[in-house]
């Protein structure tokens, strides 16, 4: 059975080696037209699940559909799936010219429309004038698009990229994630991200696949992911994040109070804390902590802290927090000259925690 | 910056003595490894019989060598042997190494010693034991026995020199011409092998030299028709030293070290 909404259909896919389980019974399914990340540390298995699609891996269990054909066990030169690869693999002995019009060359396009193809191709991705030079005298970055002009020209269903900026400085990689984004847009095709920068992933996809230990810890749009994490995994790998064990001391009419490690007592929203649970992790992100030199009003939680560390990180000023209670959080505030004026370390000041800024995960096991 | 060092620190007469004495050792080693040979191209225009004297120049003896019925032969035989050779050893040396990368075997460990073995064998024990097995193998001695005998010590220098190459190789260009929908054999052949072909190459003239000068295995392993050039100019010297034999070395010499320079240039080329 597939279900044709998906352009890959992944059911149940189990892959190990020896001993190691790199990918445990993942299902996913990714639409056409869909700029989907694997984001995840090394060792999660990302790499695994993408060399499944591409047919450089076997599942031990489960099956793969692209374009509602069965592929689990195709051969990577039979799959209308195309990569690019972390190392770029460009053919050494091959002008650029002669790289990207490899896969045509393979199909047996003919000649005349593999030469506007490529023409077309080299337009795309701005590599005008460079057809005839070789791999070793072109950049980082121009290797990057002769790589992405080679997997795109015998337009694919779906384009694999395998961590394909992180061999680029920090600012062309700023500048191509803007440039993939916008060509995957442009092409209509499918794209399969892989990398372990969250910041990519947030940038760049339609919706994000955390993975952790060969399994989708959550599946969701960059903004779900980041305010809605769905574990503790999640809300620590995604951004920076306060997640702290929670004791369950009484329930009231709207919400429940507990007690963070260190100490600090809040109230949070009773429907969010799990029905019978003692223990949970509370989570928050540090931009969510309001820090004041006066009370903070409307903020359903409220107490006070001394900052203890003060991190300088030019728009953003990070900072270390202490409460009274001796729990320790982190904080950052926007780098306006009239608060950073009067929050200094040492200061006392006023916190506030919104409820809707809480979030609440099952404990840890 | 060392020259401004050495003017703002000038070295003691100890160091600079020391630097002296090494440089006369330098320019000693090097007279050592190439004076007979400079001696025998001079030689070699020598218009005397004998090696001592210096008479006249002449080009007699070069003259005499290209009449020279028995060594223009034996130097036929050597050239269609050491291509011959080379030819099988490029073949079985580069699928050997590509077969020893790409898959993984038990004891393949193993193997990769006893493929090196060859290398370092002594000649004779290489040469006795190839004739026997031709005996054993009731194959009479001729073209094919020299030449299956020089391919089985010329290969591993085509594999070794090849598995170094691979070595450096991305293993992503194998998957990426997969990918794009070449076959394994396609990706082997369009890819992996222009890849490799400075390595092969540069295996091939080792290979091809190994063989042109190889003495002891071919004496085990020739027959009379199949007699190589070496065999032929040790026969020669044995009765007696021939300036015709110098010009023969420094033709040799000369073509070695045409043969060396070119393949150290093409393994820069690689290294590139």
């Amino acid at each position: 059975m597939s279900d044709p909404e998906f352009m890959i259909d992944v059911r149940a896919v189990t892959k190990r080696f020896g001993d190691f389980t790199a990918v445990n019974d993942i299902t996913l399914g990714v639409r056409a037209g869909e700029f989907i990340t694997l984001l995840g540390p090394s060792g999660c298995g990302k790499t695994t699940l993408l060399r499944m699609l591409s047919g450089f891996e076997t599942p031990d269990e489960g099956s793969i559909r692209i374009e509602g054909n069965d592929v689990t066990r195709l051969a990577p030169y039979r799959r209308n799936v195309n990569q690019v690869f972390q190392s770029y693999a460009l053919f050494p002995h091959l002008s650029v010219r002669d790289n990207i019009a490899f896969g045509l060359r393979m199909q047996k396009v003919g000649d005349e429309e593999t030469r506007r193809r490529v023409a077309e191709v080299v337009d795309l991705v701005a590599l005008g004038g460079f057809e005839d030079r070789m791999p070793h005298q072109l950049s980082g970055g121009q290797r990057q698009r002769v790589a992405l002009a080679r997997a795109i020209v015998p337009k694919p269903a779906v384009l694999l990229l395998d961590e394909p900026l992180s061999a680029l400085d920090a600012k062309l990689r700023r500048q191509m994630q803007v440039e993939l984004k916008r060509l995957q847009k442009r092409l209509g095709m499918t794209f399969v991200f892989v990398t372990h920068d969250q910041e990519e992933a947030l940038t760049m996809s339609d919706r994000v696949a955390v993975m952790n230990r060969g399994r989708v810890e959550q599946l969701g749009t960059a903004t779900e992911i980041y305010h809605r994490p769905a574990s503790g995994f999640v809300a620590d790998f995604i951004g920076e994040s306060n997640s702290l064990p929670a004791e369950l001391l009484a329930r009231e009419d709207a919400a429940v109070r507990v007690r963070l490690q260190g100490g600090l007592e809040l109230r949070v929203p009773r429907a969010a804390w799990p029905a019978d649970a003692t223990r949970a992790l509370v989570s928050v992100r540090p931009e969510k902590v309001c820090v004041s030199k006066r009370p903070i009003e409307g903020a359903e939680n409220g107490f006070q802290a001394v900052i203890a560390e003060e991190i300088f990180q030019g728009a953003l000023d990070h900072l270390v927090l202490r409460t009274d209670a001796g729990t320790v959080l982190s904080a950052v505030v926007a780098n306006e000259s009239a608060i950073m004026e009067a929050l200094h370390e040492g200061d006392r000041v006023w916190c506030g925690l919104h409820f809707d800024d809480l979030v609440i995960l099952p404990a840890l096991a | 910056m060392s020259d401004l060092a050495a003017k703002r620190f000038p070295r003691p007469t100890g160091l600079r003595l020391l630097d002296w004495g090494l440089g006369a050792w330098t320019a000693l080693v090097f007279l050592f490894l190439y004076g007979p040979i400079a001696v025998l191209i001079g030689y070699s225009f020598n218009t005397s019989k004998l090696n001592v004297v210096w008479e006249a120049f002449t080009f007699r003896w070069y003259g005499e060598l290209m009449r020279n019925e028995p060594i223009l032969r034996t130097l036929g035989n050597s050239l269609v042997i050491a291509a011959a050779a080379t030819v099988l050893a490029v073949v079985i040396g580069t699928t050997g190494a590509w077969l020893l990368h790409r898959f993984r075997y038990r004891g393949a460990r193993a193997i990769q010693t006893l493929i090196c073995v060859p290398m370092i064998m002594p000649e004779i024990v290489m040469g006795v034991s190839l004739l026997i097995l031709f005996r054993v193998a009731s194959l009479e001695l001729g073209f094919a026995s020299v030449i299956l005998a020089h391919t089985t010590f010329c290969f591993p220098f085509v594999l070794v020199a090849v598995q170094a190459r691979l070595q450096g190789l991305d293993p992503a260009l194998e998957e990426a011409a997969l990918d794009l929908g070449a076959t394994p054999l396609r990706a082997f052949w369009l890819v992996i092998v222009p890849c490799l072909r400075p390595a092969v190459i540069s295996g091939a003239l080792m290979a091809f030299t190994l063989s042109m000068d190889e003495l002891i295995i071919s004496f085990f392993t020739v027959s009379p028709a199949s007699r190589t050039l070496p065999l032929q100019v040790f026969g020669m010297a044995k009765v007696g030293l021939n300036p015709m034999l110098n010009a023969l070395s420094a033709i040799f010499v000369v073509t070695t070290v045409a043969f060396v320079l070119f393949t150290e240039h093409l393994k820069r080329l690689a290294a590139r």
